[in-house]
């Protein structure tokens, strides 16, 4: 799947090395130094509910800004051009803001540990465990093609053999979880979303600089690839065809609204951010201070992409021995000296280890809380649990080395997660979001809306498109539909099944639904959070508007 | 409230807290000082190889005084609202 070009090892040299030697040790620093901090099971998988909301903000946003989706959104920016804001701006604030300002009073007010344990006190047994092993399989493999990523462009840009790289960046990321819990893979999110800051900014400057600034980068593309690869929506019309393969309305419902609040609101490796913050205001600020950077992080990828497909225009075509993903390093190799080049590289490893490190510390709370103490082994001590916690964290990355190998069959990284996502967070979201909103809908409705929804999602991208039952352009525009079909087909079983089951009784439902609060739970506001800035509704319609006014200059 | 509910407040008041403990400002302080430091002194020394290389801008330089400066702001930051102290002995009976 992940192709990088013989000719893109980079010339790195002992200084580079130094810091790259530097990051790893201070890694291992930040996992010993937070081991001292976890005394309980809430400490390991929650970080003791104590984190304040910065903290929690720029990790939620570098849980996701791992090397798969900063290579790959370059990679969609040389192929795709300005569409790629899409991914930012529709596909991701939108959703933030509602997680932040919406469902968050629900996840963190309920005191619920997990994604996968709201639905357990919503619904029953049964969407609960399918929603916990369904989540459990797809963040080990993701885990897994995080590896199998980074050892593939570590040994085209570095050298290095692939089992050596899986190897060092498994064992880090073993060491680091294992020993400090979710703190430490938050302080090493933190910390990465800046050193990953300080490698694409200079690659934006250099690389502008190189193509005669922001004027020659559209003119050249402009000429070479048309006027709508530098639009965010020209010949996106229902009917007209764009390299996309999607128009207005599935890139705004199917990207924008089904895909991205699936994600954004339901994925556990994001919503866990939030979840360990110190208190409420600070849980609901989490994604949205988490929007602002985000909003800006689209140039940090589209840019270096746009100026790799004027400098290399036939980068990605069959004449080229250049993909789409070679955009970054590319760049990286014809532009950065020795000492910023050795900081672009750091930041792409510890984007990778952080991807990882996301995926797994959400895994080993699912399994541990949800999978094991719920249906294996009830009722043991709180030590019993941490003890089991670090155990399986190492069970799951010796996992995902092995699942690494799985990833193999498609040409963009992206694609192949959204996929993924597309069957598995898109009918939880129909299901937390009726299961919230409408008191009727009864606990057997979760479980059914939940099986038909990921069915559904699958039948259409398999079947329906992979078969050429229906044409559909491209694997992307066969997301947006796969994930549309499968919030409808969820929608409709769960409401069917809602009307011929019996709800739950009303008092079991507190502070789980719309409208309700549990009795006990109202938390005094902290000193400060008064401050304008703190306000979570003031934060969510900032970033809105924000996202909307950077579209205009694109729009025509 | 239900028990899972008073399960996790008591151990939420049982918790070491990992933010009273240790502050990740020092650490994002100290890395981004010793890089700034490194990455300056490669921009000050660099050769007229790299500074072609980099379209005629000196970006060791320039990255190395940004990283120095971000990472001088997060000490000051640390300075001027220190981490809450670790809960006393008797606090955490409680």
């Amino acid at each position: 799947m992940y192709d990088l070009a013989d000719g893109l090892r980079l010339p790195t040299n002992g200084l580079d090395y130094a810091i790259l030697v530097i990051y790893f040790a201070v890694v291992l620093g930040i996992g010993f130094a937070a081991k001292r901090s976890v005394r309980t099971s809430l400490d390991f998988f929650l970080s003791g509910r104590s984190l304040p909301a910065w903290v929690t903000g720029l990790a939620f946003i570098a849980a996701n800004l791992g090397a798969t989706e900063i290579l790959g959104m370059a990679a969609n920016g040389a192929q795709y051009g300005v569409y790629t804001v899409h991914w930012y701006w529709v596909g991701a604030i939108p959703a933030m803001v509602f997680l932040g300002l919406v469902m968050m009073p629900f996840y963190y007010g309920s005191k619920v540990r997990s994604v996968p344990e709201f639905l357990l006190r919503r619904f029953d047994k049964s969407a609960h465990l399918l929603s916990s092993i369904l989540f459990a399989f797809s963040a080990v493999l993701i885990a897994g093609v995080n590896l199998y990523a980074m050892a593939i462009v570590v040994q085209a840009l570095l050298g290095w053999p692939t089992w050596v790289a899986i190897l060092v960046a498994g064992l880090f990321v073993l060491v680091y979880i294992t020993v400090g819990g979710l703190s430490s893979a938050i302080y090493n999110e933190v910390l990465q979303f800046f050193v990953i800051l300080a490698a694409l900014i200079p690659l934006v400057i250099v690389g502008l600089k190189r193509v005669g600034g922001w004027h020659g980068l559209t003119t050249t593309l402009t000429h070479s690839h048309g006027h709508n690869f530098m639009t965010a929506w020209g010949g996106t019309g229902i009917g007209a065809s764009n390299p996309l393969g999607a128009n207005w309305l599935t890139i705004v419902l199917g990207l924008g609204f089904v895909l991205s609040f699936g994600y954004w609101t339901t994925n556990f490796a994001e919503v866990q951010r939030a979840l360990s913050a110190k208190n409420l205001s600070a849980a609901r600020r989490t994604p949205l201070i988490a929007a602002f950077p985000k909003v800006f992080i689209v140039f940090g990828v589209l840019i270096p992409g746009l100026i790799a497909a004027a400098i290399v225009p036939k980068i990605g075509t069959p004449g080229s021995n250049l993909t789409y993903n070679d955009a970054i390093p590319l760049l990286m190799q014809d532009l950065l000296p020795n000492g910023v080049l050795g900081i672009a590289v750091t930041g792409l490893l510890a984007a990778f280890m952080a991807g990882m490190a996301a995926n797994v510390s959400s895994f080993n709370t699912v399994f541990t809380n949800d999978i094991w103490s719920q249906y294996v082994k009830r009722g043991e001590s709180d030590a019993y649990y941490l003890k089991f916690g670090r155990v399986i964290t190492v069970i799951g990355v010796l996992i995902s080395i092995g699942t690494a190998f799985l990833a193999s069959s498609f040409s963009n990284i992206m694609a192949y997660l959204q996929t993924l996502f597309s069957f598995f967070n898109v009918p939880l979201f129909v299901v937390f979001i009726i299961g919230m909103f409408w008191k009727r809908t009864t606990a057997k409705a979760g479980f059914w809306g939940l099986l038909a929804g990921t069915v559904a999602a699958m039948i259409n991208y398999f079947w329906i498109y992979k078969d050429h039952i229906v044409a559909i352009p491209s694997d992307q525009g066969a997301n947006f539909v796969s994930a549309i079909v499968g919030f409808v087909a969820g929608a409709v079983v769960m409401v069917a099944v809602s009307l011929v089951t019996k709800p739950k009784p009303v008092e079991e439902l507190a502070g789980l639904v719309y409208g309700t609060r549990s009795p006990g739970m109202e938390e005094p506001p902290a000193a400060g959070d008064e401050a304008w800035y703190r306000k979570p509704a003031l934060l969510g319609t900032g970033a809105l508007v924000l996202a909307a006014a950077l579209y205009l200059p694109f729009s025509f | 409230m239900s028990e899972y509910q008073h399960e996790v407040e008591e151990l939420e008041a049982k918790s070491a807290t990992a933010a009273r403990l240790f502050d990740i400002r020092r650490i994002i302080g100290g890395l981004f000082v010793v890089y700034g430091v490194i990455v300056t002194v490669a921009g000050i020394t660099a050769s007229s190889a790299d500074i072609k290389k980099a379209q005629g801008i000196n970006i060791n330089l320039w990255t190395g005084i940004g990283m120095l400066a971000l990472g001088l702001l997060f000490l000051l930051w640390l300075r001027l609202s220190p981490t809450p102290p670790p809960p006393s002995p008797d606090e955490q009976q409680k």
